[in-house]
């Protein structure tokens, strides 16, 4: 049986012509049915361009997929026509995305909105009591009359329940959260994280969790691929890419930031900045910031090997 | 003598509405804040959003006006001044915003932007030592003296809070407040921040107000923590202790709500129920026993002190021993 998702090698650029910026280069991921895959990296290097790759929510143009295939349940997202791409937005594939409060229309009420997926994609169970199991699902207190607030009348993390209850109204096999608990304090993050690793338990389905926030993959990821300037730099099971990182970005990250009660010194830093899109650097492209870095590096691109069973790193020098 | 002495400082904004806008009611933000900073700490400053930190921060330096309280900088009561005096004044004390976009003028160079208090303060003789000194204060924050003449927009976030750290500097100042300086920053540049703020505190002796709602990174970074909620502080001590061994309920569970990295640890979650209450209507006695798992009877009626529960620790909770 083919895995759930799986992204081969996905060319992504945005623009044409001499000017077009490529966003992502050679992206490929796999996430197996049940499993939680956590997507790592800083702004710009490419993590939610391809999240919403997944179900083709990205406008093209500007953006124009140079290579590459997304495969949903064994079948070619990019090939799709609209029919089935309607059945996969939304449905096999659910969002949930940072900010809860842009992502809800403020002149509708929550019932009114969270009928809509069910309208679309399960007709037979657009009622009023589905509304109200899938608010009691997601942990919202009262839910028959949450449905008549608006958005603004929810606090933020009640917000992000609704769009958690509204990603669920399909029965989605796919879960993906980009950034979902960001925008949030740290005691509402503990209670989405927690929401959504007992959603996952008992509904069978899969999440890919977009973060920056190492500890969060601790907290919940079976696998995580870790994303630099448009490229999947190390991929690993969680558990083993925590204790031991590969690739130098990985460890770089890791020793630069501070943890909850554990003396640490003087920071270190990683030098320079997070490259632009359009201005990645020749070879390998984490090369002008890297500690570690041999003459060849500016100039060969590496590849990313199978360094031991399951574990893949772009470094060549990673031992 | 300390640097900075508040005493039982309040914030309260008034609600108002209807024809006539009424006050309704008040938004306590800030309600009976005591601390101290000693010349060249830095005191930690943490809680959730709507806390009252960000208020809290900015009365300490009269960017807000404080209800009640009051606010002593080197012996001199800020809530007191006026005019040229505050002014004059206003050179021991500074602040680092969060947002290094909109905190820095789009149409001034870095150098107007950096230079602006060294005129308005007369902290140069004349346009060659001000631009001197400009290209100093750039170069002790990693920055090139010839950025200048550049516009902020030419800048990377990181680089952009440097130059809002340049400006903080410029009139040298004995106190500076951080409001969540690394929030709007990668986690990659981050570090570089923190680093830096810590080299030019060894180096100019300044203390900080480091507002922040990452326990972790103000542990890194202060020695003492205070950490507040619906206005009040809960709980205060020495950074490293406290986040050991929180007594208030609240710490503990902002505590056990970080998420670590190794997979491998077995911590006791402690999940709060619910979000935090309006600050316009705070619950009667404590104002965290709706979500507070230990909450007794009295908690309901009895407002608790902030009490030293342990040699140099305070808590605010009945309970706390």
């Amino acid at each position: 049986m083919p895995p759930l998702l799986e992204i081969q090698d996905l060319k992504l650029e945005f623009g044409t012509g001499s000017e077009a910026l490529r966003a992502l280069d050679g992206v490929s991921l796999v996430l197996e049915e049940g499993q939680t895959l956590c997507l790592v990296g800083e702004s710009g290097c490419g993590k939610s361009v391809t999240a919403l790759s997944i179900a083709q929510l990205l406008p093209t143009p500007p953006a124009r997929y140079v290579g590459g295939r997304i495969l949903v349940n064994g079948h070619n997202v990019l090939e799709m026509d609209k029919g089935s791409l309607r059945r996969i937005r939304g449905g096999t594939v659910g969002y949930i995305f940072q900010e809860p409060g842009a992502s809800l229309n403020p002149v509708y009420r929550v019932g009114e909105q969270l009928i809509e997926p069910l309208r679309l994609h399960r007709p037979a169970a657009a009622t009023e009591k589905e509304m109200v199991e899938l608010l009691k699902l997601v942990g919202i207190p009262e839910p028959e009359l949450r449905l008549r607030d608006y958005p603004h009348q929810l606090s933020g993390g009640m917000q992000q329940r609704v769009m958690i209850a509204m990603a669920l109204a399909a029965q989605p096999k796919l879960l993906i959260a980009d950034e979902p608990t960001t925008a949030l304090d740290v005691t509402i993050q503990a209670q989405i994280l927690e929401l959504l690793r007992d959603l996952k338990h008992r509904l069978g389905m899969s999440i890919l969790l977009i973060t920056h926030n190492l500890g969060i993959v601790g907290d919940i990821a079976d696998r995580v691929a870790v994303m630099y300037a448009g490229q999947v730099v190390e991929e690993a099971p969680a558990d083993q890419l925590l204790r031991r990182p590969m690739h130098p970005y990985t460890r770089a990250l890791m020793r630069s930031v501070p943890e909850l009660g554990r003396e640490m010194g003087r920071l270190e830093a990683i030098a320079g900045t997070v490259p632009a899109v359009g201005a990645f650097p020749s070879g390998c492209r984490f090369h002008p910031r890297c500690p570690v870095v041999q003459p060849d590096c500016s100039q060969k691109a590496p590849a990313l090997i199978e360094a031991e069973p399951a574990c893949h790193v772009r470094c060549p020098h990673w031992k | 003598m300390s640097l900075l002495e508040v005493k039982d400082l309040k914030v309260h904004f008034p609600v108002r509405q209807g024809l006539f806008s009424r006050v309704k009611g008040y938004v306590r933000a800030v309600d009976g804040v005591s601390f101290s900073i000693e010349p060249g700490e830095t005191l930690g400053l943490v809680g959730e959003s709507g806390c009252g930190k960000t208020t809290l921060g900015r009365a300490v330096i009269r960017l807000i006006e404080p209800t009640a309280g009051s606010v002593v900088l080197e012996g001199a009561d800020l809530r007191k001044l006026r005019g040229e005096a505050l002014r004059q004044k206003r050179r021991t004390f500074q602040m680092i915003f969060q947002d290094p976009v909109s905190s820095l003028n789009p149409r001034m160079t870095v150098g107007q932007i950096v230079g602006e208090a060294l005129e308005i303060h007369n902290l140069a003789p004349d346009a060659a030592a001000r631009r001197e000194r400009v290209g100093e204060l750039l170069k002790s924050v990693g920055l090139d003296p010839l950025h200048a003449q550049r516009y902020p927009h030419e800048f990377s976030g990181g680089q952009r809070q440097r130059i809002g750290i340049a400006r903080a500097l410029a009139v040298r100042p004995k106190l500076i407040v951080c409001d969540e300086p690394i929030s709007a920053l990668d986690v990659s540049v981050q570090a570089q921040i923190i680093n830096l703020l810590g080299d030019l505190q060894q180096q100019e002796g300044v203390a900080y107000l480091f507002i922040a709602h990452d326990l972790a990174v103000v542990e890194h970074i202060s020695r003492r923590v205070m950490v507040m909620y619906l206005g009040k502080v809960v709980e205060m001590g020495e950074s490293r202790s406290l986040c050991r061994d929180p007594k208030h309920p609240y710490t503990k569970a902002l505590i056990s709500a970080v998420p670590v990295v190794d997979p491998k640890s077995k911590r006791q979650r402690m999940l709060l129920p619910g979000d935090v209450p309006s600050p316009i209507n705070p619950p009667s006695g404590c104002p965290f026993h709706p979500r507070c798992p230990v909450a007794e009877a009295r908690c309901k009626t009895e407002v608790p002190e902030l009490r030293e529960v342990t040699p140099g620790r305070w808590a605010a909770c009945h309970l706390a021993q």
